[in-house]
């Protein structure tokens, strides 16, 4: 069964896949596709020069072109094997979180090298299951809504062969049994997000993009690599049964690393986390989240929020027996964590592309959930990404519903008023605007005030700091996201033509908005005891380390548990204000917070500071080395050296042929005296 | 002890019928009153039947040790007379075309062939000097034979001079030599030898001098270009083959049997020599243009491989000498071949870039000459790759692992501009056509392609010829 | 023995320096002219060593033969030999430093000089004392050295053939006296009796 459901997403990606190459094949027999009718429409694009550099975005590509054959039966097969598998993982979750059933599937030898014994097996235990459910419902739900969503692309097969292929890696991913095979998971999600984001590949913007948000993953797998190297080096093991028994003996234990003699859990998990900062987009490496917008609505939902952007979160998790022997360690976790919790918070508030807000606040909940993990919640982290699934994929799709609904716009100063035209998606929105905001008894209420108590009862060093940052984000997160509802719902509309034209999405959209609906209304409150109550030892059991935190975190005063709310209504209450009672306040403070304003525009200059401290020195250090390093030094010593080296001696011998006489019989005189002088001081004649 | 009985003489046979049919030649040809191809055929007809006398005749010292004829010889002697029979061949249409039928040529030829028999078989330092100069002085005055032609003139002028001066320079050396040890004869003069000096040393570069100026090898070499490009083209296909077999034959059998006691001295010249004439052929043929003038000093970077196996100064090393000699003679004949084949309606052309487009407007000569300058450049399968490879075995069997690799390394720069002339032929627009190619030089040329080219069939022949050639000189 | 070595000393010192005259006196005649003093000291030093065949061929060729058809070239070609000489200084250094090496190396192998032991029975063909040297070379040259001999003859015959394919020029308009036809002529071939009418013309 559980090998049904890694493999299930594999087959439809190869069936797919056949399908787009034999379509691809008979469209284009022997050509390039053209790509003139990917022309972004000409108002759209002075939208989006009004908006900002990287604001307004348009994914509209017109039916001229035919779709490709097979679309329908790609569409079919990948989605109905995705619903099998999420029916399996459902059973799964049930079997083993509460049935108790711990599975290892060993499936085959991957590798033998020396020391290194890598197995390919399946490790189902709860942590695994959770994400199981997560991952498949998300994708069977985004599955189906690509079938509307997608309907006009001519591309369909080859989306839905990725998308297929990105469940299969992140199933891989979160079936792990060893590093190694997390590493391959992590490494094909990358490949899936990579050929996602640019699957619009005659936009410059989407290939720009998928190119960041690889390059960036590559900074963080880079720590990640690194990571395994050290645990490799430490226990001569990756597996992570093997990896946790051998854990408590390396406290104290050091690693030589450039000199300097570092604590060796400290080290190791600080490398892994720079991979999960890498995947989670977690402050300084968050760059590539936002940008990666570009690709489909869909993608941004199932990848960019729900799934793999987790996957970060999900590491942690799974290494929280080695993230707890090193609190250093976890502080940074709960540092970095409540950084990117503010900080994404703070650019959500001024962001104008209705997606970017929902990257940005995706941002700011990863933080959340590290925040959970740094402090040892490890649980609660998970039940945020658990109920953050539900309602970020809700938001995620209902945006593009709203931007399908608008014909493919997406800056919400254009929109207003459309809760009238859109209501079905209105209320999904607004459902997963009060989940993600915390309103009581949503999803979001019990998973993130979870979280500010754990931070508010945890003991690392920046548990307070933590615990001022998410209250502070819950905050602007109730006042960006109700500027989002206010901004694109209420209000008159902007774009009169586009208002007009605005309908309700098809029944393929509004179901998995439906379905996604219910759990973030229903998520939180089914299933709180089981993360963040009493449940919870016999829910993760083995699978995640529980410390006294969630006992401690029951008995924070009355104040602290309220105080999110408290954040909510403000923020709400703000921004109902400024965007529902009071429009023209918003521009007057931008106006009279001009440069504040800008600086959360350009998202602190993060972009601006990386191309100023990397990208210029990188170009500038490839041009140096292109340029002298290769083009003067290699080739100028050596092949172009070589040859113009010859060239020149060819010239002064020939020029040595003078056809004087003279010099000719002068030449043969200097060289019998040179071999007599020779033999004179070498000695050779005498013996 | 005196006299000499003329029973005793058969092995100097070869010669005898060369000089006497030469002279009778000249006599048939002065008092004939038409000009053709009979002097030259009968010529030829002169040559194979030396070629079959020196077959067949026994080995044996004639006039004490100044005329030996032994395996090495007779080796040898055969490589010259082919060499001479294809420069007669060769120049049957040309001479016709340019006006410049003189009867004269074949028997300065013949004679000139006369004194490579002499050279070759030379056993004392007075019978080299005499078939040297017998040799060079044919020479010079069929350099010059094109006497209307300023270049030529100033070409035979210029060899004559300086092989003057690098018969003096020998002279010098033998008499040193002579002094030195009291003896002329090679025999001699290794028995005296073994204790070296500084005089005797001193006679050896003198007499080096002078061989290294017949086989054109730096920094003896300058009058080569000079001369290859003025001589009327027969003749520097003559030059570049026969003459240099010759020499090259007595240098090595001077070195090798007057001089054992010494070889660590002799070794240094000639490796200095090898080296110099390797990089210097590589080097400065790629700024050439003139098709003769880069033959030239494709002829002195390829005497200097040739020296690398005399370097070793071991059986496999001069096994190795005659075997490049026996591949070098047909690759360069060929490749005059194909430059004599370069005619316009308005005469002879030799620019480099007269060939380009050959491959189109003729293919046939050009796939020929391609396949010519692949094995002078030293490429696997062809012949030229296989003489490279003994003279350099040779040289790695005695030691002189340094020599090989810069052997190798100037067989590399030598690739380039043999490759250049390809690239030339094969990707360049054609120029004009040539003339249609004369039948002797269709098949001269056949020939010595399709010796390179199959060489490496059945090379057991001319490596086991070479090996005991090589073995009668220790 | 004062005597000889006197001599040998006389015509030796006049010979290195006629022989330094003849490169460096200005007039090409000159040079000529101190060659052939030069020649005559030579032979005069064979005269002293007992060849004295070698020393009256010396004369008679290099003197009577050799030394005057130079002089005779180098008075019908006319040649500068300033002009020719303009270059000489620029050259002088590097030609006086080679000149120089060679000579300080021969000196050392002069005073290095060691005679090989068995040099004195190693001359294969001792003057014998029983007849003039002139009689003795008659007797090996055809024999002991007939090859050395002959081969000499082929040298010159080359140089023969050379001298007159380099130079010969068969010129069609020339009129030349062909004996043999003038002999050979009868009277049938050479005259032709015509009647002619009195009053007309032929």
């Amino acid at each position: 069964m559980y090998l049904a459901i890694v493999l299930l997403p594999l087959l439809g990606a190869i069936l797919g896949a056949v399908i787009a190459l034999a379509g691809a094949r008979a469209r284009f027999p022997g050509a390039e596709p053209s790509d003139d009718h990917h022309a972004p429409h000409a108002d759209h694009g002075a939208h989006a020069a009004q908006a900002h550099a990287d604001g307004g975005q348009d994914d509209h590509h017109g039916p001229v072109e035919p779709a490709a054959a097979g679309s329908r039966a790609t569409e079919i097969i990948t989605t109905s094997l995705l619903m099998i598998a999420c029916v399996l993982a459902w059973i799964a979750f049930w079997k083993v979180g509460f049935g108790h059933q711990d599975e290892r599937v060993r499936l085959f030898t991957w590798m033998i090298s020396a020391d290194l014994k890598v197995d390919w097996a399946l490790r189902i235990d709860t942590l695994t299951a959770v994400m199981l459910v997560v991952v498949t419902t998300v994708s069977a739900l985004v599955h189906l809504y690509s079938i509307g969503y997608m309907a006009e692309d001519p591309y369909r097969p080859r989306f839905f062969a990725y998308l297929s292929l990105f469940t299969f890696a992140m199933l891989a991913l979160v079936t792990a049994d060893n590093l190694a095979q997390m590493f391959f998971g992590w490494e094909g999600v990358g490949l899936a997000s990579y050929l996602l984001i640019g699957f619009w590949y005659h936009k410059p913007e989407a290939n720009a993009a998928a190119i960041k948000a690889f390059v960036v993953n590559r900074v963080g797998d880079f720590g990640f690599a690194l990571g395994i190297f050290g645990v490799f080096m430490m226990t001569s093991s990756i597996d992570f049964d093997t990896i946790f028994a051998a854990a408590p003996s390396l406290t104290g234990k050091t690693i030589d690393f450039f000199g300097w003699r570092a604590d060796a859990l400290t080290l190791i998990c600080l490398l892994l986390f720079m991979g999960a900062m890498g995947k989670s987009a977690q402050f300084l490496l968050h760059t590539w989240l936002p940008d990666a917008m570009e690709g489909p609505t869909p993608v941004s939902a199932l990848i960019h929020a729900a799934t793999m952007v987790t996957a970060g979160v999900f590491m942690v998790a799974r290494l929280s027996p080695l993230f707890e022997l090193a609190p250093n360690a976890a502080a940074f976790v709960t540092l970095i964590g409540a950084t990117t919790a503010f900080f994404a918070a703070t650019v959500g508030l001024v962001q104008n592309d209705i997606k970017r807000i929902v990257a940005y606040s995706t941002c700011s909940q990863l933080g959340y959930m590290f925040v959970a993990m740094g402090v040892g919640a490890y649980s609660v982290g998970m039940f945020h990404l658990f109920t953050h699934a539900f309602f970020k994929a809700l938001l995620f799709l209902g945006s593009g519903s709203v931007i399908m609904a608008m014909h493919h716009e997406q800056d919400i100063r254009n929109m207003g008023g459309l809760r009238k035209k859109i209501p079905f998606t209105y209320w999904c929105m607004v459902i997963g605007t009060l989940a993600l905001t915390g309103f009581p008894l949503t999803a979001g209420y019990f998973s993130k005030d979870a979280i500010i108590e754990a931070a508010y009862s945890g003991r690392n060093p920046f548990a307070i700091y933590a615990f001022v940052m998410t209250v502070i984000a819950a905050f602007m997160t109730a006042f960006y996201s109700w500027r989002l509802i206010y901004k694109t719902f209420h209000g008159a509309p902007h774009d009169q033509r586009h208002y007009d034209a605005a309908h309700e999405s098809p029944l393929v959209i509004l179901i998995p908005l439906g379905v996604l609906a219910v759990g973030s209304l229903g998520a939180g409150f089914a299933f709180k005891e089981f993360f963040a109550g009493h449940e919870v030892e016999h829910f993760f059991r083995e699978s995640l380390k529980q410390g006294h935190i969630i006992d401690e975190m029951h008995h924070v005063p009355f104040i602290v548990a309220w105080l999110p709310t408290v954040m909510l209504a403000l923020g709400w209450g703000l921004a109902a204000y400024m965007y529902l009672l009071h429009p023209e306040i918003a521009p007057r403070l931008a106006r009279q917070h001009d440069a504040l304003y800008r600086f959360l525009l350009n998202k602190w200059y993060v972009d601006e500071l990386y191309n100023l401290i990397f990208v210029r020195p990188a170009l500038w250090f490839g041009r140096v080395f292109w340029k002298g390093g290769d083009g003067y030094i290699i080739d100028g010593f050596g092949p172009d050296g070589v040859s113009a080296r010859v060239l020149d001696i060819t010239r002064n011998i020939v020029r040595l042929q003078t056809g004087y006489l003279y010099h000719y019989a002068f030449a043969m005189l200097i060289g019998a005296a040179a071999l007599i002088t020779w033999f004179m001081f070498s000695g050779a004649g005498v013996h | 002890m005196n006299a000499v009985p003329l029973s005793s003489m058969t092995q100097v046979l070869p010669e005898i019928v060369l000089a006497i049919g030469g002279m009778a030649l000249l006599m048939f040809g002065a008092y004939r009153d038409r000009v053709d191809n009979a002097v030259c055929v009968l010529s030829v007809l002169l040559l194979a039947a030396a070629g079959v006398t020196v077959t067949i005749i026994p080995n044996g010292n004639v006039f004490g040790t100044s005329f030996i004829l032994d395996d090495y010889a007779r080796f040898l002697k055969i490589l010259a007379y082919l060499g001479s029979a294809f420069a007669i061949v060769m120049s049957l249409n040309y001479q016709t075309l340019e006006k410049q039928r003189t009867f004269e040529y074949p028997i300065l030829i013949l004679l000139s062939t006369v004194g490579m028999g002499m050279l070759i078989s030379a056993g004392d330092l007075i019978a080299l000097y005499l078939g040297l100069e017998l040799m060079s002085l044919a020479l010079y005055v069929v350099a010059a034979s094109n006497r209307d032609s300023l270049q030529s003139t100033e070409a035979g002028l210029k060899y004559f001079v300086l092989g003057a001066l690098s018969s003096g320079m020998l002279l010098y050396g033998c008499s040193l030599i002579y002094g030195f040890t009291g003896n002329v004869s090679f025999n001699g003069i290794a028995k005296a030898s073994s204790q070296g000096g500084l005089g005797l040393i001193f006679g050896l570069v003198f007499l080096f001098a002078g061989f290294c100026f017949k086989v054109s090898a730096v920094p003896f070499h300058m009058w080569t270009p000079d001369v290859y490009e003025g001589a009327p083209t027969p003749v520097t296909a003559f030059f570049a083959a026969a003459p240099k077999i010759a020499a090259m034959a007595i240098f090595a059998r001077a070195t090798i049997s007057a001089f054992p006691g010494i070889t660590h001295q002799w070794q240094q010249i000639v490796v200095f020599v090898s080296i110099a004439s390797m990089a210097l052929g590589a080097f400065a043929a790629i700024g050439q243009t003139n098709i003769k003038r880069l033959m030239a000093y494709s002829s002195i970077g390829h005497m200097g491989f040739a020296l690398v196996g005399l370097a070793a100064g071991t059986p496999e090393g001069v096994q190795g000498v005659l075997v490049y000699m026996s591949i070098y003679l047909a690759m360069t004949v060929g490749t005059f071949a194909v430059i004599l084949s370069m005619r316009r309606s308005e005469g002879m052309v030799e620019k480099i870039s007269d060939l380009s487009g050959l491959s189109r407007s003729n293919p046939g000569l050009a796939f020929f000459l391609a396949l010519l300058l692949f094995s002078l450049a030293g490429i696997p399968p062809l012949a030229g790759f296989f003489a490279k490879y003994y003279v350099f075995l040779g040289a790695m069997k005695a030691g002189l692992y340094g020599l090989a690799v810069i052997g190798v390394l100037a067989s590399v720069v030598g690739a380039y501009y043999y490759l250049l002339i390809v690239k030339i032929m094969y990707f360049d627009e054609p120029a004009k056509d040539f003339n249609p190619v004369p039948g002797e030089l269709k098949a001269v040329l056949g020939v010595a392609g399709l010796f390179n080219l199959l060489y490496f069939v059945y090379p057991a022949p001319l490596i086991g010829a070479a090996g005991i050639a090589a073995k009668s000189l220790f | 023995m004062i005597l000889p070595a006197l001599f040998f000393y006389l015509f030796a010192g006049v010979c290195v320096a006629s022989a330094f005259m003849v490169i460096a006196a200005k007039n090409p005649v000159h040079s000529v002219l101190y060659l052939i003093l030069a020649f005559v000291n030579a032979s005069g030093l064979f005269v002293l060593m007992g060849a004295e065949f070698l020393a009256m061929i010396l004369i008679v060729v290099y003197v009577g033969a050799v030394a005057v058809l130079f002089l005779f070239v180098v008075m019908m070609l006319d040649v500068d030999f300033a002009e020719l000489r303009q270059g000489v200084l620029q050259y002088l250094p590097v030609g006086v430093l080679v000149g120089v090496v060679f000579l300080a190396e021969l000196l050392l192998v002069a005073g290095a000089w060691v005679i090989a032991p068995g040099m004195p029975q190693a001359i294969s063909a001792p003057t014998p004392s029983t007849m003039t040297n002139t009689e003795a070379l008659g007797r090996v040259l055809y024999t002991q050295y007939v090859y050395y001999f002959q081969a000499a003859g082929l040298v010159l015959l080359v140089a023969m053939i050379g001298a007159i394919v380099l130079t010969l020029r068969h010129n069609p308009k020339a009129k030349r006296q062909n004996i043999s036809d003038q002999v050979a002529r009868t009277k049938e071939t050479a005259m032709e009796v015509v009647q002619v009418k009195s009053g007309q013309g032929i």
